[in-house]
Parts: C-alpha cells; sequence; structure tokens
C-alpha cells in the first residue's frame, strides 16, 4: 500500500507546485498589470491615506489643498475653482488626474525621490508620510482677471513674464470645477465627468493653453519677419505691397485684408507691412526664405519641441510639411499647415520682449517639503538665442507701431505695447466658418515685464468679420492693464 | 509496508506482522527518541513569528505598542505547550514538526483576522456601523479545538479502535453532510449562496466540516476490509484492469454524495474535496490507477452536466475564464482578490499595510489572498511550504504505520489538507474556479477549527503508533512464515 501512498504525496507535491507557479504568475508577471488596473483601487486609495502637498500661487495663496475628513480617505482635496482649474488640474478617485496634481503627482504624494531624505526621517520619527508642496509662478489675481475676460467665449489667455519664462496666468475657457471631481462621493463624481465629457460639449476638461493647436494667422509673421530680419533685412527693406497676388501654379488668389494696398500697392517697408498685416509682402518674404530658414527660424522660438513641459506636457506646435510653393506662401501668413498652442504664441512674444533669449516656460518656482521649507527653485533658464538684440528691438518697434493700427477698445493710456493681432481661418469650410482672433503682446514695449497670448475661438461674438484686433486686443489689454496696474 | 524506515519500499502485506521492523523499536532498553524537545522548540519559534506578525500588524495600523502584545505571544505559547504536555503524555512518539506548523497556521490566521477586523471597523466606522471583531472569537474556538485535540489524543489511544465504528461513523458523516441541505432554512439558512450551514441563535455550525473527517474514518475502514473484492479485476480495457460493475457500488455512492451536495448546498468546493478524497482513498486502497481515471470521467461527466443545468455553476466558470468581464459585480470579489495579490507583488505591502477591506470575505476564503498581499509572494509561497512540510509529515506517518487501516486514514487525511489548500488558494489565484472553502487553520470559523484539529490529533496518533516500540511483545512468529511460503508457491508457476 505504500507505492499509491507515494504517488499520493507526489501528486501533493504537484499540486503544491502548481499553486507556486500561478502564485509567480499572478504576483510576479502579471503584478504591474494588476497594480496599475484603473479599477484597483489600492493605489488611490494610499494615496488618499497621505496627506497629499498644496498647491500654492506665487504670493502665497493656497489653490490645492486638503481637508481632513472622517472617512477612509482621510483626505479631501479642496480647489479654489474652475479659473485655476487648468492650472491645478484634478485628483479624482476614479478618474485619476490631470495639470499639476498629474504632472508633479510623485512630490505631491510625497514618494518623490528629492523628498526621500525628509521619508526616511518620517519612518525614524514614526511622522506620517506627508507629499511636498508646489509654490508657482501663478499670479492669483491676474489668473482671475484672465479667467473673467474669457467668460463668455471658448478660447485662452497665457502670460509670461519675458525675462525669467515665469507663467504669470494661463487661463482657458470654458473650464470646470475640480472639486465635484475630487470628491468621496463617486456618484456627485460620476455625474460631473458625465457633464463634463457630454458628447456635444464645449470641452471644458481641454486645457486650450497648452493643448489647444490653433493656425497661429497673421501672429505668425512675427517669426516671417524675426527670420527675414536675420537674413539682413531691416525694418525699412523694402517688401511686396500689392494687394492681392496669385499662388505660384494656381489660379488661387491670396489677397490682403479686405483688398487694400501695402505701402504704395507695389512695394512697402517690413516695418509697414507688418504694421498692416500685409499678407502678400509675407507670403512673398517666405517664399524668398524657403521652408527651410522659416522652419530654423521658428525653432529657434520653440516650435517642434517635443519635450517641453512645464511640467505638464505642452503639444508641439508646428509648420506642416511645405512640400510645394503656395505651401510655403500661405505658412508665411500662419495658415495652411501652421498650428501653435496659445503658449507657445506667448513665448514668441516673451522672446521678442527679452531681446530674442527665450526663457523656458514653467509653472513651478520653488519645491517645498511638507513643512515648506524650500527644496528646490526654478530660477528660470535662457533655451535659445533666437534673434540678435538689434533685431528683436526692430521687431519691437514694428511691433510697437502694429499696436498703433490696431482697432478694438480698452487701449491703456501711458503704457505703450507692443503687440501683433491674427485673424486664423480654420475649418473645411474656410468662408463660412468663424476664424480665430489672436492677440500676442508684451508690454511696456520699453522694459517688458509681461508678454501675453489671448486666442478667442471662432472669433467670439464679433462672427465673420472678426478680426484680431476687435475681439481679442481689448481682452488682452485688459490683462496687461491689471498686471501693470497692480504693481 | 512493515517497515518503519522512511524510503523503503512496501512489502507484500502478508509480511507485514512477522519482518523484524527495525533494530530500533525492539531493541531492548534501546528506546527511540521521542523529539519531544525539538517539538517544543519549534512551538515557541512559531509562536515567536506570531507575535513578530502581530507587533507588525499594530505598528503599521498605528496601534499603541504595549506590553500587552507579547503577553498575547506568551499565552498563544502556553495554549500551545498544553497542547504539547497533552502529546508528551499521550503520544510521546507523535511527529515533532506536525504539531508547530498547526502552530504557525493557526497563530497567523489569528493575526491576520485580528488585521482584517481592523481594516473593517476602519471602514465601517465613518458609516456609523460597529464591526464586531473577529478575533476575540477564533481566540476562544482554538482554545476550544485545544481542548478537544487533547481530549482526542486522551480518549482515542490506538487510531485502530475506530476502524470498528466505521459504519457508525459513515451514517453519522453522511447525516451531518446532507442535513443543512434538506433541512429547512430558518435553522439551515443560506449564506452567500451556500447552504451549509447550521444556525442556533448566534451560534452556527458547519457539519460539513467535521462530516469530511467522519467519511474518511468510514471509508477507509470500509476500504480496509472489503479491499480484496476491489482488486479482483474485471475487463481489461486499453491496458487497465476495470473494476467489476458491481463493485463500482461505493464510487457510484460518493459521485452521488458529492452531486448532491452541489445541488442541495451549491457547495462546490466541498463537493470537489470530498469526491478527491474518497478517489484517493479508493486508489490508496486497491493500487489500481482505473479507479482514478474512472473517478475522474464520472467527476467531469456531473461537472458538465452541473455547468448546464445550474447558473451559480456557470457564474463560477464565467468569473474564472474572464472575472474581468464583470468586474463591478460578479467578478468582483476573485478581481480584488488578483489586485491584491498583484499590490502585495514579491515581498507584499508589509503586515498591516494591505487593503484586506476591498476583497469580501477576506476572513475566511479569502484569506490566503490578504497573506499574498500584505506578505507578498514570499509570504504566500512560505504558508504553502507550512502546508506541504504538514501534510507530507502526515503522509510519512502514514507510510510508517503498520497496519493497512491506519495508512489509509493517515494517507487520506494527508491528502485532505494538501487538496483543500490547492481548492482554496487555487480558487483565490484564479488557477481553478472559485468555490469557496476555509483554509484549515488559518480561515476564521469555528466548526473548522474544531474538525482539523480532531484531524491534526488524528494525525499525531497514527504517527505516533508509525514510530513507538512495540509495547505489548505478542510474537507471532510462525503465522507469518507460513504465509510467506504460501506466496512463494502461488508465484512459482508464473
Amino acid at each position: 500500500m505504500n507505492k499509491p501512498l507515494r504517488r499520493v504525496g507526489l501528486a501533493m507535491m504537484a499540486m503544491m507546485l502548481l499553486l507556486l507557479a500561478n502564485a509567480t504568475y499572478v504576483q510576479v508577471i502579471k503584478a504591474d498589470d494588476y497594480r496599475k488596473d484603473p479599477l484597483n483601487r489600492r493605489v488611490v486609495l494610499d494615496q488618499y491615506s497621505r496627506e497629499r502637498g498644496q498647491i500654492i500661487a506665487a504670493g502665497g495663496e493656497p489653490l490645492a489643498t486638503v481637508e481632513k475628513t472622517t472617512d477612509r480617505l482621510r483626505y479631501l482635496r479642496k480647489y479654489q475653482g474652475a479659473a485655476f482649474a487648468p492650472v491645478t488640474g484634478f485628483f479624482s478617485t476614479v478618474y485619476g488626474s490631470s495639470g499639476l496634481e498629474r504632472a508633479e503627482d510623485d512630490l505631491l504624494n510625497g514618494s518623490d525621490d528629492r523628498l526621500f531624505a525628509r521619508r526616511v526621517s518620517d519612518l525614524i520619527t514614526g511622522r506620517d508620510p506627508k507629499g511636498g508642496s508646489l509654490q508657482l509662478t501663478i499670479d492669483a489675481a491676474l489668473q482671475r482677471v484672465a479667467f473673467e475676460q474669457l467668460q463668455g467665449v471658448n478660447g485662452s489667455v497665457v502670460a509670461i513674464r519675458p525675462q525669467t519664462g515665469e507663467i504669470l496666468a494661463m487661463a482657458s475657457t470654458p473650464s470646470y470645477d475640480p472639486n465635484a471631481l475630487a470628491s468621496h462621493d463617486v456618484e456627485e463624481q460620476m455625474a460631473a465627468w458625465k457633464a463634463l465629457n457630454a458628447p456635444d460639449g464645449d470641452l471644458p476638461m481641454l486645457n486650450r493653453s497648452i493643448a489647444g493647436l490653433y493656425a497661429p494667422g497673421s501672429t505668425f509673421k512675427l517669426i516671417v519677419a524675426a527670420a527675414a530680419l536675420a537674413e539682413g533685412k531691416t525694418k525699412d527693406s523694402e517688401v511686396d505691397g500689392r494687394p492681392v497676388i496669385t499662388l505660384p501654379g494656381t489660379n488661387t488668389p491670396l489677397p490682403n485684408y479686405n483688398d487694400t494696398n501695402c505701402g504704395n500697392g507695389v512695394t512697402a517697408t517690413l516695418q509697414e507691412a507688418l504694421a498692416k498685416s500685409c499678407n502678400t509682402a509675407f507670403a512673398v518674404l517666405a517664399d524668398q526664405l524657403g521652408p527651410e530658414k522659416l522652419r530654423k527660424a521658428a525653432a529657434k522660438f520653440g516650435f517642434d519641441d517635443q519635450d517641453l513641459n512645464i511640467p505638464m506636457p505642452v503639444e508641439t506646435s508646428r509648420l506642416g510639411p511645405m512640400t510645394e510653393r503656395p505651401a510655403v506662401y500661405q505658412t508665411g501668413i500662419g495658415q495652411r499647415d501652421v498650428l501653435v498652442t496659445p503658449l507657445e504664441n506667448a513665448v514668441v512674444a516673451a522672446t521678442i520682449a527679452n531681446g530674442g533669449v527665450r526663457m523656458r516656460p514653467h509653472l513651478v518656482q520653488k519645491i517645498l517639503a511638507p513643512d515648506l521649507q524650500v527644496i528646490s527653485e526654478d530660477k528660470g533658464d535662457d533655451v535659445e538665442d533666437a534673434m540678435k538684440v538689434d533685431h528683436a528691438h526692430a521687431l519691437r518697434d514694428m511691433m510697437v507701431e502694429s499696436e498703433k493700427n490696431t482697432a478694438g477698445g480698452g487701449k491703456l493710456s501711458g503704457v505703450t505695447i507692443a503687440s501683433k493681432t491674427g485673424t486664423a481661418e480654420h475649418g473645411e469650410n474656410v468662408k463660412n466658418t468663424k476664424p480665430h482672433a489672436w492677440y500676442v503682446a508684451f508690454a511696456p514695449a520699453e522694459k517688458p515685464e509681461i508678454a501675453i497670448a489671448v486666442i478667442v475661438e471662432n472669433g467670439g461674438d464679433a462672427g465673420l468679420a472678426a478680426t484680431g484686433g476687435r475681439v481679442a486686443a481689448p481682452l488682452g489689454r485688459a490683462v496687461v492693464g491689471a498686471y501693470l496696474g497692480s504693481r | 509496508m512493515g517497515s518503519p524506515v522512511p524510503g523503503a519500499q512496501g512489502t507484500p502485506p502478508a509480511a507485514a506482522g512477522g519482518t523484524p521492523p527495525a533494530a530500533s523499536s525492539t531493541s531492548p532498553g534501546l528506546k527511540p527518541p521521542t523529539r519531544r524537545g525539538s517539538e517544543l522548540f519549534l512551538l515557541a519559534f512559531a509562536a515567536l513569528l506570531v507575535t513578530i506578525a502581530l507587533i507588525l500588524v499594530e505598528a503599521n495600523q498605528e496601534q499603541e505598542l504595549t506590553m500587552r502584545i507579547v503577553w498575547l505571544g506568551l499565552a498563544y505559547l502556553g495554549l500551545l505547550s498544553v497542547a504539547h504536555f497533552a502529546v508528551r503524555r499521550w503520544a510521546p512518539y507523535a511527529d515533532p514538526v506536525i504539531l508547530p506548523c498547526v502552530a504557525l497556521l493557526n497563530g497567523l490566521g489569528l493575526v491576520m483576522i485580528h488585521r482584517i477586523d481592523l481594516a473593517m471597523a476602519d471602514v465601517k466606522l465613518p458609516k456609523g456601523v460597529v464591526w464586531s471583531p473577529a478575533a476575540p472569537k477564533q481566540v476562544l474556538w482554538t482554545a476550544i479545538a485545544l481542548v478537544l485535540f487533547c481530549t482526542a489524543l486522551k480518549v482515542l489511544s490506538d487510531h485502530r479502535t475506530l476502524a470498528r465504528y466505521g459504519y457508525t461513523c459513515g451514517f453519522l458523516g453522511l447525516v451531518a453532510l446532507v442535513l443543512p441541505g434538506v433541512l429547512p432554512s430558518f435553522i439551515a439558512p443560506e449564506i452567500n449562496g451556500a447552504k451549509i450551514w447550521l444556525s442556533f441563535g448566534a451560534f452556527s455550525i458547519q457539519p460539513g466540516e467535521f462530516a469530511k473527517i467522519l467519511l474518511m474514518v468510514f471509508f477507509a475502514a470500509f476500504l480496509v476490509s472489503k479491499r480484496e473484492l476491489f482488486t479482483t479485476a474485471g475487463r481489461r480495457v486499453l491496458g487497465m484492469d476495470l473494476p467489476r460493475a458491481r463493485d463500482l457500488g461505493p464510487l457510484v455512492a460518493a459521485w452521488l454524495v458529492g452531486v448532491s451536495i452541489m445541488v442541495l448546498q451549491k457547495d462546490l468546493g466541498s463537493s470537489l474535496l470530498f469526491f478527491g478524497i474518497v478517489l484517493v482513498l479508493l486508489y490508496v486502497a486497491t493500487e489500481r490507477a482505473a479507479w482514478v481515471v474512472l473517478g475522474v470521467v464520472m467527476f467531469c461527466v456531473g461537472a458538465v452536466a452541473a455547468w448546464k443545468m445550474f447558473g451559480h455553476v456557470q457564474i463560477r466558470v464565467q468569473n474564472w475564464l474572464d472575472p474581468f468581464a464583470d468586474a463591478a459585480n460578479k467578478g468582483y470579489q476573485i478581481v480584488q482578490s488578483l489586485f491584491g495579490l498583484g499590490t502585495g507583488g514579491l515581498f507584499g505591502a508589509g503586515l498591516g499595510g494591505g487593503r484586506p477591506d476591498q476583497i469580501p470575505e477576506a476572513n475566511t476564503d479569502f484569506i490566503t489572498a490578504v497573506i499574498g498581499e500584505e506578505l507578498g509572494f514570499v509570504g504566500l509561497a512560505a504558508v504553502l511550504l507550512i502546508y506541504t512540510v504538514f501534510a507530507m509529515r502526515g503522509m510519512r506517518g502514514a507510510l510508517a504505520v503498520r497496519d493497512t487501516f491506519g495508512k489509509l486514514l493517515g494517507g487520506g487525511l494527508a491528502f485532505a489538507v494538501a487538496f483543500q489548500i490547492f481548492i482554496v488558494v487555487g480558487g483565490v489565484t484564479k488557477l481553478i474556479p472559485m468555490t469557496g472553502i476555509t483554509a484549515p487553520f488559518l480561515s476564521y470559523g469555528g466548526s473548522s477549527l474544531l474538525a482539523n484539529y480532531i484531524l491534526v490529533a488524528l494525525l499525531l496518533r497514527i504517527s505516533d503508533a508509525a514510530r513507538a516500540p512495540k509495547t505489548t511483545p505478542k510474537p507471532r512468529p510462525q503465522q507469518p512464515a507460513i504465509a510467506d511460503q504460501f506466496t512463494v508457491m502461488v508465484e512459482r508457476p508464473k
């Protein structure tokens, strides 16, 4: 009877080996899949049971904080509301996170390596581990002004300090209240999420400042002008001034706005062409420069940068293929396949304002330990000399002229603004789609303190006749005025 | 068979009584070591491990660390010592590893149940519900189980006595098994879809746990007494000796009982466990693989039929094939179990660092998933190895014991524990469909604990009989020689 008993013993061993093999599969091979499965709430629960760090505006106003609760998640995330949602993002137990909550998650939840030393000491002293905090470059008052200015339209305002690349404001409308998504009531979260992601909605959760890609229209002429200056042109150089030209090899006309003359109708100075935003002049100029030089000039201002993180990843602004000459013409006036984010257009203005030196845009000024001691500080760094200083000054002068030529209300007295407007056609049916209205500017022109980009999607109320000047410029001026006036 | 030396091949049964047993057990004055000292040392080690586990849980759950924990640890060691002295007194030659294995598993189970209590209290508190802790009740059950364990050791001085009560055991076992299934639901309520409890007010028992052992005793006794019958070959098919049709009775009966558990009580796990045990007993008794093949075929037929006919079986199979198909409802439990195991990973979240509240039935059927989450693969593997050591030591006792009844019963009991853990852990880790039975010694539940401590007492009794020197030298010198000659005579003409 011992032989079958031994066999049964072997069978027992085999069963245990099977169990061990399967446990290896589940706990080692598939472990990461299970751990990161969106349905697995353990990771979120763990993060919630730690006190998440704060997100604080430049002036010290808290934008995202935690509140102790009696439920099992222990801490409830609280936000300032819709105005700051594009900056802070949301932190949801069901839907994950976005914005800084996502980009700086490791720091906020306390697992970041920069907090390592403190974690060890927490372990020894037996304190609850806490997350680190972020002090932002955001000027809370300015952010609110920008958000209020955008009420009633879909669009974005980005404001940058030219000398450092600090993002002072980054508003996007329509927006959403992240508090609803951070609720510990799952039903409330789900209802809010459903409403925000309605299929025919205005995409309130899209952060238009960094994730919205728009045709830049005439604002792109700044880059063409910068490229021309670099090629030896001056603001007084003669450029094409015809009211309308035909794209090479086609019958397609490319007119100026309202078919007006530029200069004397044959030629105009570069300054006049920019001030009046002559399409023909810049289309021909782009053709003369050629796709390569255009691309290089744009790259110096931050186009085609695939790795820009502020620390949220920013959509890559791009020129498009430009395979044939008509495409180059159209690229010269910021149409065809050119796409930019509002942030990138603000960087263009900031770079010109900063004497041609492009600073890396960033949102986080200081990283703070849980006890709010500074761990590291971002003083800003220059990434590229996009233009020579005198070229930048020449372009600034041209922009000051452009501002003088720009319609729209809200002009500021006592402050010289350097600006460029844009009215960008887009969509399948170009002639019947309302154009986007752009306004990029910096001020004061002589000693810039703020550079901004404003976009109003589909021209706001002004309809088909909308021009950047009439729709976007008043908004931009109000933001600039609020910033300079507060100082 | 007659040799107590492990590893020796079995000799023909007829030689059993007469072959001189190994020198150590017969030489007068030279008694084999009892190894009770080793057992006490291992028990202390188990108590230490359990105390450390408790300290970790308390620390990670931010409970106050006081000397109370040390006292609890010592109290546990005290309880174990009682069991140890019972063994020392009534089964001095018993295997020294079995009891420490049980002590470690039981202690770890207590710590995990306490840990799950803390988690559940945490979850329920905000809802204004007070969670009544399970750990104190389990401590009480452990104490009762140990009393029962000692009593069993004392009363049952020779396991062969049980063989005499084979039919009684069989009858009682069958009644216990079927009772909850046929009784009205006010006394046998359906809990979590299974109708396996008898409820008397606040007090409820699972008679099936005891039935398991009673039926094993019956089958072992029955098979030993009717062994020759079953070894008679029927027709030979595909190189296999099929049993005669009329000898299929017990197998068919077992099959019917298994199916009726499945139908009446919706308890797939017990059904599978019961049928597996009967098959193994038949196989060991007859040494014929044909029984196993036949049994597996019958089981498959029954399983497929059940799958076709019953919704609850279909749900289990569906949850096994793709738990994520309905992860929020039907597949919730197994999905949460997999998440817990995956999140635990190789080394685990640490005792007290996991989320056992996420898994329903964490302290009973899914306690091994909680162990996998908090102690990681390493911890789960360690627990599985403890079970393996336990079952293998039990099997060793069965191999070494001299009587066929003891062999059959010991082998069956050892296999039952291993097979039960296979069904539980296999279900929790999605190796096989989840069937919902408890992990012996670990899971919360009085019936399971009491029954399994009786099982341990039986295994210790058998291993004691295997190793003990013969106290009553009753020389039967002539019989075996004749038997030997007889066998030789039969063999010769071949």
